[in-house]
């Protein structure tokens, strides 16, 4: 069922009232009805997976909680009978065993991802290195499954380091791992900050709904006047890069850009929105990335999500690892720069690797992840200089010219890199960004090239309309959060700003016959 | 108290803006059919005309190009009018007949079977043109659900809009003129006027048919429309308008006649009847073979409508003065459109 189709709205628009109508015990029960629905219009395979996730999941953190207790228990009994090194080896025991099914269960569901995410690739790849047929050509990702998995292993994860508590009802752990708005891209959502608010009971607000209504609204509107129109471009633009080189990449760079924050911001902003209506506050996943000044800041403020979630469960535990210690003390015969650095560089590179791979299958992913690790390390490198450049030149640093050129040289490097999102491989995105400082052909971009891609003058002019409104109000919410100050002005003004957007949207969008209007870009991932 | 009453109205009146400045903005982006597709205003147009029709031809393009309801009744004093459009499926044929049967009674309904051929919807763009300008009602939405193709839905029948919303950036002139107005009919009582001369050089070799009989589906359709008829005791007669291309295969014409046999309805194939109607391919088509044009289809009308009135005893309607004033209108706008296109040509 996708965001974007009347089954949808029709599914909205018999689920918000039946969640207020029925007694508040029962809410979470309607939701999660709701997620069956949702989720079985995707298909009995993304069930199957989905369920065997919950059910795994919730085995093994019920399983992590006994021996907790068991551990708590035994140690205690011993405790006047049996010495501290009995008792330590008996804590080491629990350990091992709460270790080991937690490792079960990761393989499980890691392995899921794995072979549905790669297992294409590898049949292709095995088939033209040993020449045999291709296996495992069947295998595709289904809905959602690489946002659940993420949010099911975090939980996971906290449990196991006793952060949460374990939810001991199955059905209730099954809510939060399939809220439906989350399948769709996100964002990955923690267990301690979902959990509770999807099992409380909500009466129904009429602010709220307005509010969340507004949120929804405006992410169709990026969606479908924004980003769906732009990506006929792209998509032109990339399927013949040896015609559309040179200058032309330049405008796929913008366009992608444009295209790629109004789908994906478009579709949190939905989930967002749909979260308010069942009285959720859903973790926001961007907050202004194209006004970062470097690309480390750009991704604390895009896909906020999935990098906090790098950082809480691989980052960070894989930095004071015992082998990344041990690596520590073994470079620092080679200085104690190197010996500090040494495990914080490849902590990163290993997490970008992981996060250009969670993208996708193809190699294109892997080497934007690594490279957004080496531009990340490298200006991590550069920071004294930086220093030195700042102190020497305060006046010019502090300038609005300075830091609007901070801003503008984060976006293009960013585009830049995005290239290997763009193309189908390395060589035809390395070739495409080389082009364009060797074919300078801007005429052809402007004599009838630009309106070749799929788009008129006119589609343009939309397109350029919809990102100026997008920049305007991000400009705007540096003051307040622009919902609340088209609030404060009262319920008659927020539904003419509601009722604006569904015009706009009703005569601008791209929907409908001949149209597709289909899936957003983070759904393939 | 005063606050909440003056929230609601203030919200109630913006929605009314908006479902007017909606209605006015589907209005103006809804196609027109005026200057190109013409053949889209066919279906809407009927509903203009409120004379009685003693024939009332019902099909595709074969019934709209080819018989003009100006020479049935100047020549025998039949009121008719043609419900056709362009590649009108056989189930929206008896969809638009069931309308039709609505506010009138005719005593002979006429089927072209050339779209006997499809069994399945065809075009979304066709669809439109046949059933954007019926009046709602049960026969519209089961035309519509039987019509439907891959990729189209119901909710853009009913709200046109998210169907012509991308329409904006080609507006026409004819798009603000004909806004809220619907401006002169295109057609004379549903007949579209051609003066061109295209001669059919020659003879197109048909392609081998992979099954000889026309779609189950279709035939099913057939028969409905028969009983429709035969329910409101109204005499259906099958056709196939003269035509060189499409190919009308001798196997497609076993099937109708077994059809009409079986069921002891007058089915005429008048390709075979080309010398006695006197058309000739070389100066009555306008694009080679496929349709008549306006000497071809008075033709066609003057033979046919002498063939209805011997096989169905068809009363003389000149000299009433409804139906008198109506086709003295439709003459004088008829011909002076033959003069302005051969003038044109």
């Amino acid at each position: 069922m996708l965001f974007t189709s009347w089954a949808f709205l029709l599914f909205l628009a018999v689920l918000v009232p039946l969640y207020y109508l029925v007694p508040k015990r029962v809410q979470w029960i309607v939701l999660l009805l709701a997620n069956a629905v949702f989720v079985g219009f995707a298909g009995l395979t993304g069930a199957i997976y989905l369920t065997a996730t919950i059910v795994t999941v919730y085995l093994a953190t019920r399983a992590i909680d006994a021996l907790f207790r068991k551990q708590k228990e035994t140690i205690a009994a011993m405790k006047a009978t049996h010495t501290k090194e009995e008792r330590k080896k008996a804590r080491l025991g629990f350990e091992r065993k709460r270790r080991i099914v937690l490792i079960a269960c990761l393989c499980v569901n890691v392995g899921i991802l794995f072979v549905l995410k790669y297992g294409a690739a590898i049949g292709r790849l095995s088939a033209s290195l040993l020449h045999t047929p291709a296996f495992g050509q069947e295998l595709a990702l289904t809905m959602g499954i690489s946002f659940y998995t993420f949010s099911s292993i975090g939980y996971l994860l906290d449990v196991y380091r006793e952060t949460v508590e374990t939810q001991k009802n199955p059905f209730k752990l099954a809510l939060f791992i399939s809220f439906f708005p989350l399948l769709v891209q996100g964002p990955i959502s923690r267990y301690d900050i979902l959990g509770e608010q999807l099992l409380a009971p909500h009466t129904f607000s009429g602010e709220r709904f307005l509010s969340g209504a507004l949120r929804i609204t405006w992410g169709y509107w990026k969606k479908l006047i924004v980003a769906d129109r732009l990506l006929v471009a792209v998509k032109a633009l990339c399927a013949r890069p040896q015609v559309y080189c040179g200058d032309f990449v330049f405008v796929e760079m913008l366009l992608y850009a444009a295209c790629l924050y109004a789908d994906f911001t478009g579709g949190i902003d939905i989930t967002i929105g749909i979260g308010e209506w069942f009285g959720v506050t859903v973790e926001e996943n961007f907050f202004r990335p194209y006004f970062s000044k470097n690309i480390s800041e750009y991704w604390r403020r895009w896909h906020m999500t999935l990098g906090e979630w790098f950082k809480r469960y691989v980052y960070y535990p894989l930095s004071v690892s015992k082998p990344m210690r041990m690596l520590s003390q073994k470079s620092r015969k080679l200085g104690v720069g190197v010996s500090r650095r040494l495990p914080v560089y490849l902590a990163t590179l290993l997490v970008w690797a992981l996060t250009g791979v969670w993208h996708g299958s193809n190699w294109t992913f892997l080497v934007w992840g690594l490279l957004n690790g080496i531009v990340i390390l490298l200006s991590e490198e550069c920071k004294p200089l930086y220093a030195r450049f700042h102190a020497r030149f305060p006046r010019l640093t502090e300038s609005v010219f300075y830091r609007g050129f901070t801003v503008i040289r984060t976006v293009l490097l960013l585009s830049s890199l995005r290239l290997l999102d763009c193309y189908a491989t390395v060589k035809d995105a390395f070739g495409a960004f080389f082009s364009m400082f060797t074919t300078w052909n801007w005429g052809a971009v402007f004599r009838g090239g630009i309106q070749s891609l799929g788009l008129s003058w006119a589609d343009y002019g939309v397109a350029l309309f919809g990102v100026l409104a997008m920049f305007a109000l991000s400009m705007a919410q540096r003051k307040a959060p622009i919902r609340k100050r088209i609030m404060a002005h009262g319920t008659t003004a927020s539904v003419c700003v509601l009722l604006v957007l569904i015009g706009t949207i009703l005569v601008f969008g791209r929907y409908g016959f001949g149209f597709d209007a289909g899936q957003f870009i983070y759904n393939r991932f | 108290m005063k606050r909440t009453v003056l929230t609601i109205g203030g919200v109630l009146l913006a929605c009314i803006l908006l479902f007017g400045v909606l209605f006015a903005v589907t209005r103006l982006l809804m196609p027109k059919y005026r200057t190109a597709s013409i053949e889209g205003s066919l279906t809407g147009e009927y509903y203009r005309d409120t004379t009685p029709h003693d024939v009332l031809f019902v099909g595709d393009c074969e019934v709209f190009s080819n018989f003009s309801p100006v020479t049935l009744y100047d020549a025998y004093g039949i009121p008719s009018y043609i419900r056709g459009s362009a590649q009108q499926l056989v189930w929206q044929s008896y969809y638009l007949l069931e309308d039709a049967l609505k506010t009138e009674t005719p005593k002979v309904v006429v089927y072209n079977v050339l779209a006997l051929k499809y069994g399945e919807p065809q075009s979304e763009a066709y669809n439109r043109m046949t059933l954007d300008g019926m009046r709602w009602g049960g026969a519209k939405i089961g035309a519509i659900r039987a019509s439907m193709t891959d990729g189209e839905d119901f909710m853009s029948y009913v709200f046109p809009l998210l169907r012509f919303h991308a329409r904006w950036s080609e507006l026409k002139e004819e798009d603000f003129s004909c806004w809220f107005g619907q401006g002169e009919p295109v057609s004379y009582h549903g007949y579209l006027l051609r003066t061109e001369v295209r001669p059919a050089t020659e003879t197109p070799i048909p392609p081998v048919l992979q099954d000889p009989h026309l779609p189950k589906t279709s035939m099913e359709w057939l028969a409905k429309l028969a009983s429709l008829c035969r329910d409101k005791g109204i005499e259906l007669v099958l056709i196939k308008s003269p035509s060189i291309e499409p190919y009308w295969y001798p196997e497609w014409d076993a099937d109708v006649q077994a059809f009409a046999q079986q069921r002891g309805l007058w089915y005429v194939n008048m390709i075979d009847e080309n010398d006695s109607i006197g058309i000739d391919m070389q100066t009555d088509t306008c694009d080679m073979g496929q349709h008549l044009n306006v000497y071809g289809a008075e033709k066609l009308s003057w033979w046919f409508g002498a063939e209805l009135k011997r096989r169905y005893d068809l009363a003389d309607r000149r000299g009433d003065a409804v139906l008198d004033a109506e086709y003295r209108a439709l003459r004088e706008r008829y011909e002076t459109e033959i003069q302005r296109l051969t003038e044109g040509n």
